[in-house]
């Protein structure tokens, strides 16, 4: 397959993440989005390792998978916080810093 | 040829799922579609020759990341949620967004030169794990010391203070 096939499928599943991330309401959902959008950066290293040959690209997409964990644990934990402040999951309910 | 296929399957299968997982008025069956979308990407990884990334996918995202998720739908109501689930007024924006990035992207990877064929290469999980602990050693050990944090900081975010 040709690399552009690869950076093609990635990109539009950024996309998809983007999109999720903007019109989602509900904070987990806003993560889920996030979770894509990460994981289509992923596939990017691996095609670049595998077409350049490099291993090192695998190695930045370890690295980044355990990134996205913690990422993910702590997201949660601001969440069930904010559930525990309004009831709600809305990123909308919290708005008191806004100006 | 056989190739294209797996690639053409794996794609239509990760974006379709992606394209759920970010529409789904059910937050349970958004999470479970990302996991589709996951298990994917694993699949692809596969036929990228990394097999141990492909494993690690499965392991940390479809066993750590979505149980988690669920575990986070499950002790946050979103009963009342479901029908404002999505802003219907931020749609269009998004489509516009998310569609624009696309487009930049695109034909960014247009213009550029990338090596059609890939190089045969040896990417056992031996070398990986070799490279790990020589090269990036300093990075791995940051990256250890990250996860404690991690770990750390979701306990004390998420204590109840007054217990």
């Amino acid at each position: 397959m040709p690399t552009q096939a690869y950076l093609l499928l990635s990109a539009a599943l950024f996309c998809l993440g983007i999109f999720g991330a903007l019109t989602r309401r509900n904070a987990i959902g806003v993560l889920v989005a996030i979770e894509l959008m990460a994981n289509a950066v992923n596939i990017n290293l691996v095609a670049f390792s595998r077409v350049w040959g490099s291993l090192t690209g695998q190695v930045f997409t370890l690295f980044s998978l355990a990134l996205t964990v913690s990422e993910v644990v702590i997201g949660l934990a601001i969440v069930i916080l904010l559930y525990r402040a309004h009831q709600s999951v809305l990123t909308d309910s919290a708005s008191e810093m806004k100006g | 040829m056989a190739s294209q296929i797996a690639f053409g399957l794996i794609a239509a299968c990760m974006l379709c799922a992606g394209a759920l997982a970010v529409t789904s008025k059910n937050l349970v069956h958004s999470v479970l579609w990302l996991a589709v979308s996951l298990v994917a990407t694993a699949a692809l990884y596969v036929t990228l020759a990394a097999p141990f990334l492909a494993a690690m996918q499965i392991m940390l995202y479809t066993g750590g990341v979505i149980t988690l998720m669920l575990f986070g739908v499950m002790l946050t109501d979103h009963r009342h949620d479901v029908g404002v689930l999505n802003d219907s007024s931020r749609r269009m924006p998004g489509i516009l967004a998310a569609g624009a990035v696309f487009g930049v992207l695109a034909s960014a990877m247009w213009r550029s030169g990338m090596p059609t064929s890939p190089v045969i290469f040896d990417s056992s999980t031996a070398k990986l794990g070799a490279l790990i602990f020589s090269d990036h050693l300093v990075a791995f050990e940051a990256l250890s010391v990250l996860l404690l944090a991690a770990m750390l900081g979701a306990i004390v975010l998420a204590r109840r203070h007054d217990a």
